[in-house]
């Protein structure tokens, strides 16, 4: 990379009329800016602001993580939020300074690209006159052929070949700015790419318990939680149905998953229904839309008959609580029941609600409260029964997956006993009402997603990568040849090519190249005819590197 | 099989050790008072290494013998323990390789599962790459000293703090871009730490070249020029890089397959970034004239750090997607 902060201020030149003051600053601070400096300074700053996002819980990734630092913390969390701490990514400072870094490159890129294209459009450079400062020179027997012969040998190794009247100049290794360049400007495209997703993508996350009634169609309204980019209006979302017919797992002895397998059937406008399987690592991939496998779960089939001998049946997700086993809590609500089927109106007061953990294998003996393997081995519920106000027609929101503590607190809801049941059981409680534990549902928790710029990422990725590799490994480098014609003297060969024409040969490597000693060798033995000496060139490594060592980088 | 390659695992640590002792006693040998040391490094083990690198630092001239034999004896054994500890690490690194090959065949797949695994392997590719530059490069023996150290200190990390039983890959690792991803993340990650080791020793060195004659200073007297070292630094480098990148790529479409999204700054993903940043800090400070070639080379280490950051910092402390650690 050249150094752009080097570059002199301004051309000493005759005195004239005094710049414009603000003009000048705001040149000077673009000059500064765009400096390589500057650059490595952001750069290292970049490196650093991404620090806090690992180590404090971030909104984006695992916000119930933030609300226990807030929890845990209280003095400290309030102050962090206010700067943005749990959500470093897309904070003010964050993306200050990766602007400014991007700014800073397009200012850095700009004219070097300008002076691309120009050097590629260019002739090598004329020879300097004196070849032998260069840090490659010799002396040879002009080839038969002169200039000509010279030019074809070059031109077969792809340099890039001017002819000056006796003189060749050859450049090669182009590749390097050139990949340089195009690292830089994918860089960019990358940028363009990440903001593309998160202005017109979208993305939420549901459960889908199996079965056909309880099918999921892809509206906002349906999603437990759901983000949509700031371009992405509600009805822009695709519209699919989505029903789970199966769901397949497989578990190690020691309780470790082992391969999941869902089964759903699609459907999609104007299309046939079909069924399609998707797991952890291959998403069901849909036109504008993809389905990824988070989770799984159990969703216990509970049916209450109440103390009117009406039954009603819940199907409802038990949430896994992050252990081996599958250990999951959860909460069937039945705020219907005990309707009087005479006077045709429910008591607020004698809802019901079965609280407690559902455990796939649960131990041989108390307590009952973890799970020793993922799948039904011993399915039992082990439930607390609520009776009163539920506290749902209050309006407020509240968790379908957890009783309403307030109510508890307040008295309005009372505990009416507890039970273990296994599969099949019915428990009859005190009012006469019971409960059986019918059996289970699968569930899996989905995150539907849609990034319209993850193409145009995965393309600029490569072009990064190839920009990446041309320009570390690509060298600039320059040869010069100048045909002298016979008789002229030179003290280094005369003695041995008395008579013949001769030509004087210097290398110039503008990158760092410890190998260039020996390209110009090979280069040079193959313009004398020799292609043997080339070799024995190639194979003094030793020598060769110490004489790289000096080639010092531009 | 599982319980031949910890065996396997032992005894590369061993050879390892075998290796660092000799390279020690090249260093102390290589002084110019010729020193009497019984040169036979593989049988004294405790011997050796209680009295080969304590006695290195001795005198400031470069070898100029005062008895012109017993220093051409020195030089001779010097060169036969330099050539033992090379020899030595070419034996560790196949046993090295027989004990990944072991496990993974103990566990029917590639054996970069968990994070002793991972270590396992990110050394034995140091290792392997510090043959091949040996072979290019004879003449930087002597850093041998400073990377079966390394080797030794992993090895040993792994061993006794890492270890875990086989299992299988959990559902989410069972991918075939868990080869792509990790294969890569593993290679460049032990051609960083094989970088890390010219780089620190051309700090060392180059602090000596200058005059300085303070402690971890003199401990370069011995080194390989410190421009060889530099150059070897940086070669290392731009080697690695554009494999980490495409490493990182990689990871990040397989994250859009496997998480639904190719960046979500995750704690792993977000020091990867920080450690990419950090090597393209340093390439950029190493084509840049007006920045120095020690300062260069610090940025080099710092990024070393942020790898071990990632690896140890991140597995332990943080919990995130990327929790296949097994601790």
């Amino acid at each position: 990379m050249t150094a752009v902060d080097e570059r002199p201020a301004t051309p000493a030149s005759a005195p004239r009329r005094r710049p414009n003051r603000m003009l000048a600053l705001l040149r000077n601070s673009w000059r500064q800016l765009t400096s390589m400096r500057t650059a490595l300074v952001l750069l290292f700053l970049l490196a650093i602001a991404a620090i806090p996002g690992s180590v404090l819980p971030q909104r984006g990734i695992s916000p119930e993580k933030v609300n226990e630092y807030f929890v845990e913390h209280p003095d400290l969390a309030p102050r962090l939020d206010q700067i943005g701490a749990f959500e470093v990514f897309s904070s003010i400072w964050f993306s200050a300074i990766y602007l400014l870094l991007f700014t800073s490159l397009i200012g850095c890129i700009t004219p070097r690209l300008r002076d691309h294209v120009r050097a590629l459009r260019a002739k090598p450079p004329a020879a300097p006159k004196r070849l032998d400062r260069l840090p490659q020179h010799t002396v040879l027997a002009a080839p038969a052929g002169g200039t000509a012969a010279i030019v074809e040998v070059l031109r077969r190794r792809r340099w890039r070949v001017t002819v000056r009247g006796n003189e060749v100049s050859a450049e090669k290794g182009y590749l390097k700015e050139s990949g340089n360049l195009l690292f830089h400007s994918s860089l960019i495209v990358v940028l363009v790419g990440v903001a593309l997703g998160s202005w017109y993508g979208w993305h939420g996350n549901r459960l889908l318990v199996a079965g056909a009634d309880n099918a999921f169609c892809n509206t906002r309204q349906q999603y437990a939680e759901a983000q949509l980019g700031p371009q992405v209006e509600s009805g822009d979302l695709p519209a699919f149905c989505l029903t789970l017919d199966a769901f397949q797992a497989r578990f190690l002895d020691t309780g470790q998953p082992e391969f999941f397998n869902a089964t759903v059937s699609v459907e999609e406008p104007g299309q046939a229904t079909r069924t399609a399987d998707f797991s952890v690592n291959s998403p069901l991939r849909l036109d504008d839309a993809n389905v990824y496998l988070l989770g799984h779960g159990y969703a216990p089939i509970i049916r209450y008959t109440d103390r009117y001998g009406r039954s009603q049946t819940s199907t409802t997700p038990f949430l896994t609580t992050g252990d081996m086993g599958l250990t999951s809590e959860g909460l069937a609500a039945f705020p219907d029941a005990n309707l009087d089927p005479k006077t045709g109106k429910r008591d607020p007061n004698l809802q019901m609600a079965f609280t407690g953990l559902y455990l796939p294998t649960a131990p041989d003996s108390a307590p009952y409260v973890r799970s020793q393997y993922p799948t039904e081995r011993n399915p039992v519920l082990n439930l607390v029964a609520y009776r009163g106000n539920l506290g749902l027609d209050a309006g407020i929101p509240g968790s379908v997956y957890q009783l309403d503590q307030r109510q508890v607190q307040t008295g309005r809801v009372k505990q009416v006993g507890d039970k273990l049941l296994k599969q099949g059981e019915t428990w009859k409680l005190d009012d006469g009402s019971t409960l059986e534990f019918l059996g289970t549902k699968r569930y899996i928790t989905l995150s539907v997603r849609h990034d319209p710029g993850s193409g145009l990422l995965l393309v600029a990725c490569g072009v990064l990568l190839v920009g990446l590799m041309g320009s570390l490994f690509g060298r600039r480098r320059r040869v010069f040849f100048r045909v002298t014609p016979a008789g002229s003297p030179d003290p280094a060969s005369a003695t041995t090519t008395a008579g013949s024409s001769l030509v004087e040969a210097g290398g110039l490597p503008r990158t760092d190249y410890p190998g260039f000693a020996d390209e110009f060798a090979q280069l040079v033995a193959a313009i004398s005819g020799d292609e043997r000496s080339g070799e024995r060139a190639g194979t003094e490594r030793e020598g060769s590197d110490q004489a790289g060592t000096r080639e010092g980088t531009e | 099989m599982s319980a031949l390659s910890d065996q396997l695992v032992t005894f590369a640590i061993l050879v390892y050790l075998v290796a660092m002792i000799s390279h020690a006693v090249e260093y102390a040998l290589g002084n110019a008072r010729a020193r009497i040391v019984k040169a036979a490094p593989v049988r004294e083990l405790v011997g050796a290494g209680a009295g080969g690198p304590g006695g290195t630092v001795e005198s400031p001239v470069d070898p100029a013998p005062p008895v012109r034999s017993a220093a051409d004896r020195s030089a001779g054994r010097a060169r036969l323990a330099g050539l033992i500890a090379v020899g030595a690490t070419a034996v560790a690194v196949l046993l090295h390789l027989a004990a990944l090959v072991t496990r993974g065949i103990a566990a029917d797949r590639m054996p970069w599962g968990n994070m002793y695994e991972f270590v396992l392997t990110v050394s034995f590719i140091g290792a392997a790459a510090w043959l091949a530059v040996l072979a290019k490069r004879p003449s930087l023996r002597r850093l041998g000293l400073f990377l079966t150290l390394v080797m030794v200190l992993l090895l040993a990390i792994a061993e006794l703090v890492l270890y875990v039983p086989i299992v299988p890959l959990v559902p989410a690792l069972n991918s075939y871009w868990f080869v792509i991803h990790v294969s890569t993340i593993v290679f460049s990650s032990g051609i960083f730490l094989l970088g890390v080791v010219p780089a620190v020793a051309f700090l060392m060195r180059n602090g000596y070249e200058q005059g300085r004659r303070s402690f971890p200073y003199t401990l370069a007297k011995r080194l390989p020029a410190a421009a060889a070292l530099e150059r070897l630094t940086f070669a290392l480098h731009a080697f690695s890089f554009p494999i980490f990148t495409f490493a990182v790529i990689a990871g990040a479409i397989w994250a859009e397959a496997a998480w639904g999204r190719p960046w979500g700054w995750d704690p792993k993903e977000t020091w990867a970034f920080i450690s990419w940043v950090v090597y393209a800090g340093y390439l950029h400070s190493r084509a840049t004239p007006s920045v120095k070639r020690n300062v260069a080379t610090w940025i080099a280490v710092l990024g070393f750090l942020t790898m071990l950051m990632n690896l140890f910092g991140v597995n332990i402390f943080f919990t995130g997607l990327h929790s296949y650690g097994g601790l």
